[in-house]
């Protein structure tokens, strides 16, 4: 069975970008726009990655990160953050909210699957 | 990716308007961040984005503008109506660059360079010498842009994670698997930290690991892999290996390693050493080191010497490294050996003369070397065989096609080696003889069906080494030999005489004659009758023979008998009146004595009994007309030229004498009987004697002159 990933962004073209590249590597890809979106699409069980942006509507994605971590079922999954900045602080922020790893926009595909390989193995 | 660029085209233009909007806000309150902070975010996404979406033009485009905004957002660029303007003609040409991927005419280059010209006018008079913002390398994918270096290095990485590895959903496996994806690497996981189940929390990350990696990639593509956890665990990255330690496959000793690593102390080390046992057994024992830190050193050390050993074996050129030399200058090598093994017989000859004990030292020491030399320089010069073989295999393939027969070729035998000039010489013959095998020699698929062998006929190439001379035969299971139609055909050709009593081997051996050709009709391949004395004469040439085997029905073998070199030839020196002549030696079979009483027995007839066999004998001093006496006792060295032994009378036989093979100059190449000459260690010249020929030349005299055995 492949595993399946969620990719978090409030920008539609990024999340095709996410999903139509992993896809093409195997994996099953579902889209949320926001943190609470996410949220509610994720379950309880079943998503083995999560590619989170961090400035988004509503939930952000460090709040994203923290509400994922205190969630059993998600307390080691990995989490990849996409950061549009390759600023110290806000990388910081999100690693103690508990994120995996982070993504420096703008990314090129190969460097997407690197990541996801690197983690998911 | 033709929907997504749609998507990323319609969020451009909405980003675009936004921008617009805020650039004129701008204008009217230039001294507002929060609408830099907009246009910044704006040109961002627009850049990024793009890049993502292979707009590359759009991306290096509005690095520049990104890069002033950059500026102005931390005070160091004011803002003024020149920048924003330039700002909106930016906008423009961006458009541009979105409409020229659906079919728009795109943007102006020389807009855009001017632009671009007058942005970094703008960031250069603030940012002096600071180069433009670089683009940062996306953290975590930099591995994949190094570039690798050649040379392989080994690192001994220790990856310690901290307890709470897993709380942010490290999972280190796949960690160590990209590491060994890197290269060539060992893996020893360390346990030694594990608590017992009581303390143990399952959350917690106990292990460690040790990697021993040898890689072409540099250390910080090792750390690259690590990024993610650099801050949660402690990563040590040690090279303990790389190319320019060449000179000795010896590593450190485990305690060495040990210690590099902090396993151990220094005064551990030192009062273990203190005891004789294995080092690492004894740290064990003694609880200094656990067995796993041993077992990780003992596996770094394996490792490396490996690694050593592997370069050594490299360097000191095992089989597969060769150059390639210009043949001329082989040639020339082997002619200069040949000049020094000619003074060193000189040196040889002369310490002997002056009977000076220091001289006969040096020139001993020389001969061992020059003979030394000498081997080496030959060896040089000796080829695999098999790469003429290899193009044969497409001979035999076009041919067997072209004439609708069925055949497997097998070669053995590659590896024997042959002087260059005799391999050079045999491509053609090889190539006749294969044809003839194809075409006369296997049947066609039919007639073979009804004869019971199998439809695809098999033709053998060979090589083997036999002595002095290499073996090169042609083998197929075809039809063999029909010595009925072989001797009609010499009849009709007048080959032979119709009552010629002929043995089998000599009607095999009719084949070779010029103008002899079995084939019904002349056909495309062969069968025009001067392949098979082309064959023989061209083998000749170089001392070799060609032999014949043939069983009707089961095929045929044709075997050439090649010396292994042209250039030095182990000789006998003989005289005759004071003539020196070498013989080759490896014709030689024996030397025996011919009295004045011996000669008279046989009645003139030049034959002398052998222990019980009668070999005829060729007089040379007649045969070359040289004046003088016969010696009471004369020698006869007995040669064996193919089946036959035939002995020749000289003189003396001095003894064995390495022969420089000198060519005869323009005047003298076609005396027959002499293949060449050498220069003596006393300067003087001897003639190389070409024991084949002057045999058939005293047959063929013979049967002209009626019994005679020579002509004087």
């Amino acid at each position: 069975m492949s595993k399946k990933i969620l990719t978090v962004d409030d920008s539609a073209s990024i999340r095709q970008m996410v999903s139509f590249t992993l896809k093409k590597e195997g994996y099953e890809v579902i889209e949320a726009s926001d943190g609470k979106d996410a949220l509610s699409k994720i379950g309880s069980g079943g998503v083995s990655m999560v590619i989170t942006d961090l400035h988004m509507p509503n939930m952000n994605g460090i709040e994203l990160i923290r509400a994922l971590r205190t969630n059993p079922s998600y307390k080691f999954t990995p989490i990849v953050m996409l950061t549009t900045e390759s600023h110290q602080d806000k990388k910081d922020s999100g690693r103690q909210a508990g994120a995996t790893g982070w993504i420096v926009k703008p990314f090129k595909p190969e460097q997407l699957v690197a990541v996801v390989k690197r983690l998911l193995g | 990716m033709d929907a997504q660029k749609q998507l990323y085209r319609e969020e451009a233009f909405d980003l675009l308007a936004e921008l617009e909007e805020a650039l004129i806000e701008l204008e009217q309150q230039p001294g507002d961040l929060d609408i830099v902070n907009r246009i910044f975010r704006a040109m961002h996404t627009i850049k990024g984005s793009g890049a993502m979406f292979g707009f590359d033009d759009i991306a290096s485009f509005t690095h520049t503008i990104e890069t002033a905004y950059d500026l102005i957002r931390e005070g160091k660029l004011s803002v003024d109506e020149e920048l924003i303007s330039l700002t909106l003609r930016s906008c423009d040409q961006i458009k541009a660059m979105l409409e020229a991927s659906v079919g728009g005419e795109g943007a102006d280059a020389s807009l855009i360079e001017e632009i671009t010209a007058s942005f970094k006018k703008l960031i250069s008079s603030v940012q002096d010498a600071a180069p433009g913002q670089a683009e940062s390398c996306p953290a975590g994918t930099c591995g994949d842009q190094v570039d690798g270096l050649n040379a392989e290095i080994t690192y001994r990485i220790r990856f310690k994670p901290h307890r709470e590895l897993f709380q942010n959903g490290t999972n280190p496996i796949p960690l160590l698997n990209e590491i060994r994806g890197l290269g060539h690497a060992r893996v020893i996981c360390h346990l030694k930290e594990l608590p017992g189940l009581k303390e143990l929390d399952p959350e917690a990350c106990y292990t460690y690991w040790d990697i021993i990696l040898t890689t072409d990639k540099d250390a910080d593509a090792i750390r690259d892999v690590f990024i993610f956890v650099e801050h949660l665990s402690d990563i040590k990255v040690t090279k303990i290996d790389d190319y320019s330690e060449i000179d000795d496959e010896e590593y450190k000793k485990i305690g060495e390693i040990l210690f590099d690593r902090g396993d151990i102390s220094l005064s551990d080390l030192e009062s273990i050493l203190g005891r004789q046992k294995r080092i690492g057994e004894m740290l064990v024992e003694s609880g200094k080191a656990r067995r796993s830190e041993v077992h990780s050193a003992l596996m770094e050390q394996e490792h490396v010497r490996n690694l050593r050993k592997k370069r050594m074996g490299a360097v000191s050129g095992d089989s597969t490294s060769s150059i390639r030399v210009a043949s001329h200058k082989l040639d020339s090598l082997v002619n200069l050996v040949g000049e020094l093994v000619t003074v060193q017989a000189r040196l040889t000859q002369l310490a002997a003369q002056r009977n000076d004990h220091d001289l006969v030292q040096v020139s001993e020491e020389v001969e061992r070397l020059a003979a030394e030399l000498r081997d080496n320089a030959m060896g040089i010069r000796m080829l695999p065989i098999g790469t003429t073989f290899a193009k044969f295999k497409r001979l035999v393939r076009d041919l067997s096609t072209e004439l609708g027969k069925e055949v497997n070729f097998t070669t053995s035998g590659e590896e024997t080696e042959l002087d260059k000039t005799v391999i050079d010489r045999l491509g053609d013959p090889l190539v006749h003889l294969i044809r003839n095998s194809i075409d006369h020699g296997i049947e066609s698929p039919e007639q073979r069906r009804a004869a019971g062998k199998p439809a695809e006929g098999t033709i053998r190439l060979t090589a083997e080494h036999s002595g002095a001379h290499v073996l090169i035969s042609v083998s197929d299971d075809g039809a063999g030999l029909d010595t009925e139609a072989i001797r009609a055909k010499a009849m009709e050709k007048g080959l032979i005489s119709p009552d010629a009593n002929l043995s089998e081997k000599e009607i095999f051996e009719l084949i070779l004659a010029p103008g002899f050709s079995t084939a019904r009709s002349v056909s495309k391949v062969s069968g025009r009758g001067v392949g098979m004395d082309v064959v023989t004469s061209s083998i000749k040439s170089f001392g070799g023979t060609v032999e014949i085997a043939s069983v009707k029905g089961k095929g045929t073998t044709i075997t050439l008998k090649l010396p292994l070199t042209l250039a030095i030839i182990d000789g006998l020196l003989v005289t005759i009146s004071d003539e020196y002549f070498v013989m080759p030696l490896n014709a030689v079979v024996e030397c025996v004595e011919l009295s004045a009483d011996d000669r008279r027995r046989t009645h003139g007839r030049n034959l002398a009994r052998v222990r019980d066999e009668i070999v005829p004998y060729i007089p040379l001093r007649e045969v070359f007309s040289l004046g003088g006496n016969n010696p009471a006792i004369e020698q006869v060295v007995v040669t064996e030229i193919g089946e036959r032994r035939i002995g020749f009378v000289v003189d003396k036989v001095v003894g064995q004498h390495q022969t420089v093979i000198k060519n005869l100059g323009k005047f003298l190449r076609h005396v027959e009987g002499v293949s060449g000459a050498t220069i003596m260690g006393d300067g003087t010249v001897a003639l190389i004697l070409d024991i084949n020929k002057l045999t058939q030349q005293v047959e063929f005299d013979e049967s002209n002159l009626g019994g005679r055995m020579y002509h004087a």
